[in-house]
C-alpha cells in the first residue's frame, strides 16, 4: 500500500470519483493547470480537460452560486475555496442556499455540492490564514460537516461525501497537510459519514477532537501517558451529523472529558459536544467537562502558538481532569 | 476634463493605455505632461529605488527563514508613486498588499515597515497580521486586510463620509485586477456612482492573480470599460509610466474635490515576480512573459526621463542606493534583535476594554509555562 500525506489522499479521490462518475465538476480559484495553491487538484486538469476541472474568477460567492446551479441541473460540483478564511463572501450561498434548498422546495431541489477547503492554524498565517469556522457550518441546519485527520479518513470520507446526496463542507487541516502520512489502500473504498473513530484506546478519561488536532491530542497523550494517565482518543471525523453513540459509550466508560479544538472556545463546536454530553450522560460524569481551545480573540501572528492549543496544554488539561 | 486634453481613454474607447513618457524616457510628442518639480522628480526616483531595494533585501531574508512570509512588487512601483504623489495628507489611502510605495511617500519610516514584518515587539500592529500588512493611522494609511476586495466599499464609504461632512478630502484605493472579480468591487462602484463618492478606485491590472491570467477574471475588453455601466469615468493607463499616472490621478483628485464624483483608473502593469514567497510562477507561466517586462521597468524609464532632464547621475543613485541600504540593514539587524510583543497583549484590542471572559482566559494562560515562539524574527 502507499503511504500518501492528506493532499496525495484528497487528489487520488477526486480523479477516482471523476473517472467514475462524469458528472463531477471542480471548479475554484486557481484549481486548474496550476493544481490550487496547496497543489491537491494536481494532473486532475491534464486528465479531465478544462470543461471539468476549471479556474474561477475571484469571487467565492460566484463559485458556490455558481456550484449550486450546476447541481441542479444533475452535476456533481466539488468546489474549492482557497482557505476557509476567504468563505465568507459566500456565506449568504452556503447557509442561505445551499443548506436551505432541499427543504425549501419541498424535497423537489436537493443539491449535492462538496465544498472543500483548507482550514486551520499552525502555518505562521495570522488571522486571514489560519481560521477555523467549522461551527458556523455545523450550527447550519441542511450541511454535513467533515473534517479528516489523515490520509486514510480524507480519501474515503470525501468519496462518501462526493457520493452522498447532501451539501458537505469538507474542511482540510492544512497544518498537516503533508506532515500527516499514512497507508493509503490505492482503490476505491469509503469511509461513511457520521461514524467517529477511536484512534487511542484509554481508561481514564475521553478526549474529543477533530482534523489536525487530533495530532496535538495524540502527542499530548503521550506525554500524560508518562505521568500514568491513560486516556481515550476519539476523532470525531465528521461534526455533522455527529456518532453520538461512540461518544457516549466512551463518556459512560471513562466519566470524564476533554474537548480539544483550534476554533475560539465561545460557542465553538466544543459547546455542542459538551451540551450533548450533558443531556444525555450527566450522571456519569465525574468531573467538569473540560474545553481546551483558541481563545476568544482573532487568530494572532506572532503569538501563533501562545493561541494554538499545543500538546502541553491538551495533556495538562488531561492530568487536571483525571486528578479532579 | 479627462487626462489634460488627451484622447479620453474612457471605458473601451481606446486600447492604448493613457502614457506620457515614450521608453527612453522623453515626453511623447504632443502630451500635456504635469510638471514635476526637480526635487520632487527625484524625490520619486529615490522612492521607487527604495521599494525596489527593500523588497530585494526582504525576500532573501524571507529565504533564509528570517521572515515568514513576504510579497512584492517588483515592476509596480510607479502606481505607488503615482498614487500617493498626487495626495494631500489629509486625504486617505486603502492599499491592498501590494503597494507599499504608498506608505513610503507618506512619512512610513523603513523601521517600522521592517518591524511589522517581524512582528516583533515594535511592530505598529503589534505582532497580530502577517508581514505586508501594514497599517499606519497617522498617515491616513487603513489597515491592510488579507480577504481580497474588502477595502474598496469601505474606500467608499469613506469618501461618503468626507462629503457628508463638507469636507474636500478624497479617498484612494488599490486592489488587483483580480479583486474586479469580487461582489465587492462591484457595490463599490455602483455606491461610488450613485453617491457621487469622492473616491479614486485604483486598480493595478498587473495581469495575473495568483495563477490566473486577466483574461479569466473578465470577458470585458478591459477594466476601465467597467466604469461606464456604473456611470463614472474610467482610465487605462500605462501602469509602468510615472508621469501618466500622476496626470491621470491629478485628473481623477481635482474632479472629486470638486464634487464630480468617483474615477475608476486602470493601470496597465505586471507582476514580475511570483505572488507571495509561497509561490512558484515558473508552475503555470512562461518564464519569457516576465522577461518581456523588465524592458518596460518603471524605475528604469523614470530614471531616462531624469537623465533627460539632467537630474540624474550614477553618482546620485550610488547615494541614494548606499544610504537606503545602510538605513534598512541597520532596522533589519535591530528588528531581529527586538523581542515579540508580550503573551498578554494577545488580549488587547479585541475590544475597548477587556470583558470578563478575556480576563479569564488571560489568567488561565499566564498561569501556563510560555510555548516556543512561534517566530521571534531571528
Ligand atoms: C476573498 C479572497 N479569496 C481568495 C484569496 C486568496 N488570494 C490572495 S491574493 C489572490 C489573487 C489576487 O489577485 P489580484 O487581485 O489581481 O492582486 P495581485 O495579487 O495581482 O496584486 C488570491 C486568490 C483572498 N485573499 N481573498
Ligand atoms: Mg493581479
Amino acid at each position: 500500500m502507499p503511504v500518501w500525506n492528506i493532499i496525495q489522499a484528497v487528489n487520488d479521490a477526486l480523479r477516482i470519483e471523476m473517472r467514475r462518475d462524469p458528472r463531477v465538476v471542480i471548479l475554484g480559484e486557481d484549481v486548474g493547470k496550476f493544481g490550487g495553491v496547496f497543489r491537491a487538484t494536481t494532473g486532475l486538469f491534464d486528465e479531465f480537460g478544462g470543461d471539468r476541472v476549471f479556474d474561477t474568477p475571484l469571487a467565492e460567492a460566484g463559485i458556490i452560486g455558481s456550484a449550486i446551479g450546476m447541481a441542479l441541473y444533475g452535476l456533481r460540483p466539488v468546489p474549492e475555496i482557497q482557505f476557509a478564511d476567504f468563505i465568507y463572501p459566500a456565506y449568504d450561498q452556503i447557509v442561505n442556499e445551499l443548506a436551505k434548498f432541499r427543504y425549501r422546495s419541498g424535497g423537489q431541489y436537493p443539491v449535492p455540492v462538496v465544498i472543500r477547503t483548507p482550514y486551520g492554524g499552525g502555518i505562521r498565517g495570522g488571522h486571514y490564514h489560519s481560521q477555523s469556522p467549522e461551527a458556523y457550518f455545523a450550527h447550519t441546519p441542511g450541511l454535513k460537516v467533515v473534517i479528516p485527520s489523515n490520509p486514510y479518513d480524507a480519501k474515503g470520507l470525501l468519496l462518501s461525501s462526493i457520493r452522498g446526496e447532501d451539501p458537505v463542507i469538507f474542511m482540510e487541516p492544512k497544518r498537516v497537510y503533508r506532515a500527516a502520512k499514512g497507508e493509503v489502500p490505492e482503490g476505491d473504498y469509503t469511509v461513511p459519514l457520521g461514524k467517529a473513530k477511536v484512534v487511542r484506546e484509554g481508561s481514564q478519561l475521553t478526549v474529543l477532537c477533530y482534523g489536525a488536532m487530533v495530532h496535538t491530542c495524540v502527542e499530548a497523550a503521550q506525554l500524560a501517558e508518562k505521568d500514568g494517565f491513560d486516556p481515550e482518543i476519539i476523532d470525531l471525523r465528521t461534526l455533522l451529523p455527529l456518532d453520538t453513540e461512540t461518544v457516549l459509550e466512551s463518556v459512560r466508560k471513562t466519566g470524564r472529558v476533554v474537548i480539544a479544538h483550534e476554533a475560539p472556545k465561545t460557542c465553538g463546536y466544543g459547546a455542542e459536544l459538551a451540551a450533548m454530553i450533558a443531556e444525555k450522560a450527566l450522571m456519569s460524569l465525574e468531573a467538569p467537562i473540560s474545553r481546551v481551545a483558541g481563545f476568544d480573540t482573532p487568530f494572532p501572528y506572532t503569538l501563533e502558538n501562545e493561541y494554538m492549543p499545543s500538546p502541553d496544554r491538551v495533556a495538562l488539561a488531561i492530568k487536571q481532569t483525571a486528578q479532579f | 476634463m479627462l487626462a489634460k486634453g488627451q484622447p479620453v481613454p474612457i471605458a473601451g474607447t481606446d486600447d492604448e493605455p493613457f502614457s506620457i513618457l515614450a521608453d527612453d524616457g522623453t515626453i511623447r510628442p504632443g502630451t500635456d505632461a504635469p510638471e514635476i518639480p526637480d526635487e520632487q522628480a527625484l524625490k520619486l526616483y529615490r522612492g521607487m529605488l527604495q521599494v525596489r531595494l527593500v523588497d530585494d533585501r526582504m525576500m532573501k531574508l524571507q529565504r533564509q527563514g528570517r521572515l515568514g512570509f513576504y510579497m512584492l512588487s517588483m515592476g509596480e512601483e510607479a502606481t505607488h508613486f503615482g498614487g500617493a504623489y498626487p495626495l494631500r495628507m489629509s486625504d486617505w489611502c486603502f492599499p491592498s498588499y501590494r503597494e507599499p510605495g504608498v506608505f513610503f511617500w507618506r512619512g512610513y519610516s523603513i523601521k517600522d515597515y521592517v518591524n511589522q514584518l517581524h512582528g516583533n515587539i515594535e511592530d505598529p500592529v503589534k505582532g497580530r497580521q502577517m508581514p505586508v500588512h501594514h497599517s499606519a493611522n497617522w498617515l491616513n494609511m487603513v489597515s491592510i486586510s488579507s480577504p481580497v476586495g474588502t477595502q474598496i466599499p469601505q474606500a467608499v464609504g469613506l469618501a461618503m463620509g468626507a462629503k457628508i461632512s463638507k469636507k474636500d478630502d478624497v479617498s484612494l484605493v488599490y486592489f488587483g485586477e483580480g479583486a474586479t472579480s469580487t461582489g465587492q468591487f462591484h457595490v463599490a462602484m455602483n455606491f461610488a456612482g450613485v453617491f457621487k463618492a469622492p473616491c479614486i478606485l485604483f486598480c493595478r491590472n498587473n495581469g495575473w492573480a495568483i495563477s490566473t491570467p486577466g483574461n479569466k477574471q473578465t470577458a470585458s475588453k478591459s477594466i476601465a470599460i467597467k466604469a461606464l455601466a456604473y456611470g463614472m469615468p474610467g482610465i487605462r493607463v500605462d501602469g509602468n509610466d510615472l508621469l501618466a499616472i500622476i496626470a491621470v490621478m491629478q485628473d481623477a483628485v481635482a474632479r472629486a474635490r470638486a464634487g464630480e464624483g468617483p474615477t475608476l483608473i486602470e493601470a496597465v502593469t505586471y507582476r514580475r515576480g511570483g505572488h507571495s514567497s509561497s509561490d512558484d510562477p515558473s508552475a503555470y507561466r512562461d518564464p519569457s512573459e516576465p522577461k518581456e517586462w523588465e524592458a518596460k521597468d518603471p524605475l528604469e524609464r523614470w530614471r531616462r526621463h531624469l537623465e533627460s532632464r539632467k537630474l540624474w547621475t550614477q553618482e546620485l543613485h550610488d547615494k541614494y542606493s548606499q544610504e537606503i541600504t545602510e538605513e534598512l540593514m541597520a532596522c533589519v539587524k535591530a528588528a531581529g534583535e527586538l523581542g515579540n510583543p508580550a503573551p498578554e497583549t494577545l488580549f488587547d484590542d479585541v475590544f475597548a476594554e477587556l470583558p470578563p471572559h478575556l480576563e479569564e482566559q488571560k489568567a488561565e494562560m499566564m498561569s501556563r509555562p510560555r510555548p516556543k515562539p512561534a517566530h521571534g524574527g531571528h
